[in-house]
């Protein structure tokens, strides 16, 4: 389970994060709605202590995230997969050496073992034969299916996705969502899924919270997220430009 | 404007860029810090040093080698051109070897290195900030110091003394060929005076220097390119910063560098 309460980040000028309260619980789907500038991919970034929180608690199974160095949250990260916005691979390295990266810096495994581990989860992903192709060759969608691939090679307990629809055509965007789906149910992992796509919201989460103001100010289920009164919800749901959200 | 408000906005700028300068020594500083903790307490990974030194080393090699090959020719021209009626041309060799040596080769090399491998550093690693490639590598439990900067500073700090001691021997052969070619030493009074004028100290200062320069360039590569903001308007000025500050840096420390050497240390010998 992740418990985050009061986290504040200010960036700049900017309260970016004012009090943030969430809860995931283990086994769910939380997806994080809201506009685009609003702090969720910089709310992911504080789960894996990438950024340093101002203020406020970060709970990992118990453990307070908030405050530790740089080797205890390497620890920490271990439990974690992410895949990035923009995919994020190291363009230096093949395919196959992006997913087994984690495996040779982490575990003592034969380079057979490492290969087998790297093939069995790009053929999860859809992706079979391109072990030896570069990031830059590859398009969009399959830059996406090469993070994922990276981010469970290591079988991690929680997931974050950061956008990951964001920029793809739907087909590619409903392929994507398909394999999030498959990720719960084959590994049961605790996942966080930032976005600003209702289509894949309502797709993979089991409960949505929107993000606005620095604050969660919605947080329930698909349904009551359908039928729900929440003015800055609805003013989202129905992609309108009056409403408390202002348009930045 | 009044006068009054025109010294204060001025004030206040030159008392925010002196602050920003500040807390750049201090991130350079702590940055260091974590460089020396990872280099001698769980020791760089040999792989990546390896492959550091091939791509800063082997990489930059024939560039200085050309560069080292006209320093030396146009080092023969200028002392003949100097000496004239003053001093016999016997000595040409003598010269062009200890200024070689002590001065232009490791001075010369750092700066074409400095350009080079500074700006291929930085822009790198500025890449892989900006494309969130460190974040991803942080994400897996990786430490982006240990893994990316210690090997470049450590094989930029080995490897400029060994492009150096090449660049000495290629700039003495460019200055013995013009001498010979075109201002009319012999062979032999071009070697005898490479012989009579060699000192081990005056070769050794220079590799010291170029020790020196590579810790600088390599550090200051990694530190522009993990700061780096921005898009691409940010890696460019990433690089270009790290190439400045490389240069400048190169040429303070030779001149700290050369009162240490030559006015305490080597003063009586």
């Amino acid at each position: 389970m992740i418990k985050i309460a009061g986290l504040r980040k200010k960036l700049g000028a900017k309260q970016v994060l004012d009090g943030v309260d969430l809860e995931i619980r283990t086994g769910e789907t939380v997806v994080v709605l809201g506009p685009s500038g609003t702090g969720k991919s910089v709310l992911l970034k504080h789960i894996l202590g990438l950024m340093p929180a101002d203020e406020g608690s970060i709970q990992v199974d118990g453990e307070e995230i908030v405050g530790l160095g740089e080797t205890a949250l390497n620890q920490i990260r271990r439990r974690f997969g992410m895949l990035f916005q923009g995919a994020a691979l190291f363009d230096s390295m093949t395919i196959a050496e992006n997913v087994a990266f984690a495996l040779r810096e982490h575990m003592k495994l034969s380079e057979d073992e490492i290969l087998q581990r790297v093939r069995e989860r790009l053929e999860w992903v859809g992706l079979k034969d391109l072990e030896d192709a570069k990031p830059s060759s590859l398009s969009g969608g399959m830059r996406k299916r090469v993070g994922l691939a990276r981010a469970i090679v290591m079988d991690p307990q929680f997931i974050l996705y950061d956008e990951p629809t964001t920029g793809l055509d739907p087909i590619t965007a409903d392929v994507i969502d398909e394999l999030i789906r498959a990720m719960q149910k084959r590994l049961g992992v605790t996942s966080i899924v930032v976005t600003h796509d209702l289509h894949c919201a309502f797709k993979i989460g089991d409960r949505m919270a929107m993000l606005y103001g620095g604050k969660v100010v919605f947080c329930g289920t698909p349904e009551e997220t359908k039928t729900t009164r929440n003015p800055y919800m609805r003013q989202f749901m129905d992609g309108s430009s009056v409403g408390p959200i202002q348009p930045v | 404007m009044s006068y009054a408000s025109v010294w204060r906005s001025g004030a206040g700028y030159l008392v925010d860029r002196l602050a920003g300068a500040i807390a750049q020594i201090g991130r350079v500083t702590l940055m260091y810090g974590d460089m020396i903790r990872y280099t001698f307490l769980r020791g760089p990974a040999l792989r990546l040093v390896v492959e550091q030194m091939n791509t800063i080393g082997v990489g930059s090699l024939g560039l200085v080698l050309v560069v080292s090959l006209f320093t030396g020719a146009v080092a023969a021209v200028q002392a003949a051109y100097q000496f004239s009626t003053v001093v016999p041309l016997k000595y040409i060799g003598s010269v062009i070897l200890r200024s070689t040596i002590i001065e232009l080769g490791p001075v010369l090399t750092a700066l074409v290195v400095g350009g080079r491998v500074g700006a291929s550093i930085a822009a790198e690693l500025g890449t892989m900030k900006v494309t969130e490639q460190i974040d991803a590598m942080r994400a897996i439990g990786i430490n982006p110091i240990r893994y990316l900067v210690v090997p470049r500073v450590v094989a930029a700090t080995i490897m400029l003394p060994v492009i150096t001691i090449f660049s000495n021997a290629i700039s003495v052969f460019g200055g013995y060929v013009v001498a010979v070619t075109s201002i009319g030493v012999s062979t032999a009074t071009y070697v005898n005076g490479l012989k009579d004028f060699f000192y081990m100290k005056d070769l050794l200062s220079g590799l010291l220097k170029a020790f020196v320069f590579g810790n600088i360039i390599g550090t200051m590569g990694c530190y522009f390119g993990m700061a780096t903001e921005g898009g691409a308007e940010g890696v460019g000025t990433a690089t270009t910063r790290a190439v400045v500050s490389s240069c400048v840096l190169v040429l303070v420390s030779d001149y700290l560098l050369a009162s240490v050497l030559f006015r305490i240390i080597f003063r009586d010998q």
